[in-house]
């Protein structure tokens, strides 16, 4: 457990570190750049005319079922990493391969079920 | 203690140089791939301090920060978008005998999901710059890393079920040479999705300058627009690092492997590089549906192939 905490206090120093590069930069460019905002400079940019609307436009986001699929799949493969370590190991063999042909089988069904559906050609 | 600190210190010039380095090379590859010079006045040998140059040029400009913006979130995103790589870099081992800053236990996992916070910047500058173009490129940011970040994980696992561990180190030490033509199609795959991931060329979609001005990053300038450059540059890296390291067998070259280490590594790496700098050159951007249809009619299938192949070609073996 000891082991454990070090090992990610390493991580959070470098994280530190990242933000000592990113935060050292920007401090730099405060001591260095001017600052003369005027209000045509703070507009948003719209191809240099007067922005329409607000930005934040409502659009119809085409591809929010790959957002779907994407989740459905994600959190099968997070398991393939725990059990890529062990699935070999003496006395598994064949079973755990069965049972990897099962998951990718779930996953394949699943994928060519979706492209039936048309989910995954272009409206 | 003061080996911790002297890796740590290793690590920061490596994310500081590296990322330089295949910056300058692609401005003088790509250069010359179009009958061009690149850049040839700074520092007087063939431009080799253009970056230098650019640096100062970027950290004296004004920083603006569009009225109707979310302000906070506008400031933070470029920060968010190169942290990531560079705690990457941390798990990375470069030659053998501990030539690692952290021998993290799940280092691939660690890698993938660390250079997936990366996107996240993106995402939070499209979504914070109330910008329209800013928001349909932070949207295709969003859709890319989904559709892409599946066959990168399936890959990536199937390497760590050949190695039969998930430690970074234990993937090289693990490694033969047959496993280049074995692992090769999950290779293409880990490496394409990547570039994918990274949205560099011809991947851009997100920040396609003809039709969305520059997606995500439309509303920045100055350093904060550096800062989102440097990150593209330092995700080759990463990106080239992790292909290396998961199917090129790292430190491991076809001979003096114990006494070179970590040049074949870095040489593998920019050899990489320079692909990625290739890929740019040579394909024009693919279309959003496009994009989406190789990710998943392509290396989706392609990755859970090389799991099937992968998973009996290791119960032979054992």
């Amino acid at each position: 457990m000891q082991d454990y905490f070090h090992t990610y206090g390493v991580v959070a120093a470098l994280l530190a570190v990242g933000g000592g590069i990113v935060g050292g930069g920007l401090a730099a460019n405060r001591l260095l750049r001017p600052n003369r905002p005027t209000g045509e400079k703070l507009t948003t940019y719209e191809c240099g005319v007067d922005p329409v609307g607000d930005g934040w436009a409502q659009s119809y986001v085409r591809y929010y079922v790959f957002a779907y699929l994407y989740v459905v799949f994600a959190v099968d493969a997070v398991f393939l990493f725990p059990w890529a370590t062990v699935f070999s190991a003496p006395g598994y063999g064949m079973t755990t391969l069965g049972e990897m042909f099962v998951f990718l089988a779930f996953l394949a069904v699943g994928l060519a079920y979706a492209g039936k559906k048309g989910v995954l050609s272009w409206v | 203690m003061l080996e911790v600190v002297v890796k740590l210190v290793l690590v920061a010039a490596a994310f500081a140089v590296l990322p330089l380095l295949v910056g300058q090379a692609e401005h003088k590859v790509m250069a010359h791939m179009q009958g061009r010079l690149g850049p040839m006045y700074a520092g007087a040998f063939h431009g080799w301090a253009q970056l230098v140059a650019d640096g100062v040029k970027f950290v004296q400009k004004e920083d603006v920060v569009p009225a109707a913006a979310d302000r906070r979130i506008f400031k933070l995103a470029p920060a968010v978008a190169l942290v990531p790589y560079l705690l990457v870099l941390l798990v990375v081992p470069v030659g053998p005998h501990g030539q690692v800053a952290l021998d993290l236990g799940p280092g691939v996992f660690f890698a993938l999901a660390v250079m997936g916070v990366g996107v996240i910047g993106a995402i939070m500058a499209g979504w914070a710059s109330a910008n329209k173009y800013s928001l349909l490129g932070g949207m295709r940011v969003a859709a890319q890393l989904m559709s892409y970040e599946l066959p990168m994980v399936f890959t990536a696992a199937s390497v760590a079920m050949a190695a039969g561990t998930l430690s970074l180190s234990g993937i090289v030490e693990q490694w033969r040479w047959y496993w280049l033509p074995w692992q090769l199609v999950g290779g293409v795959v880990f490496f394409v999705a990547g570039l994918a991931e990274l949205r560099r060329p011809p991947f851009d979609m997100p920040v396609a300058d003809s039709e969305i001005i520059f997606g995500p990053y439309t509303e920045y300038g100055g350093l904060r627009f550096a800062l989102f450059l440097l990150a593209e540059y330092a995700g080759i890296v990463v990106l080239c690092a992790l292909t290396t390291v998961l199917f090129l067998g790292g430190w491991k070259g076809p001979f003096l492997d114990g006494q070179l280490g970590w040049l074949w590594t870095l040489a593998k790496v920019f050899a990489l590089a320079f692909v990625v700098i290739w890929f740019r050159v040579s394909y024009p951007r693919l279309r959003e549906d496009q994009l989406q249809k190789l990710a998943w009619a392509w290396l989706v299938p392609l990755s859970l192939a090389q799991l099937a192949l992968t998973g009996v070609l290791t119960i032979a073996l054992a």
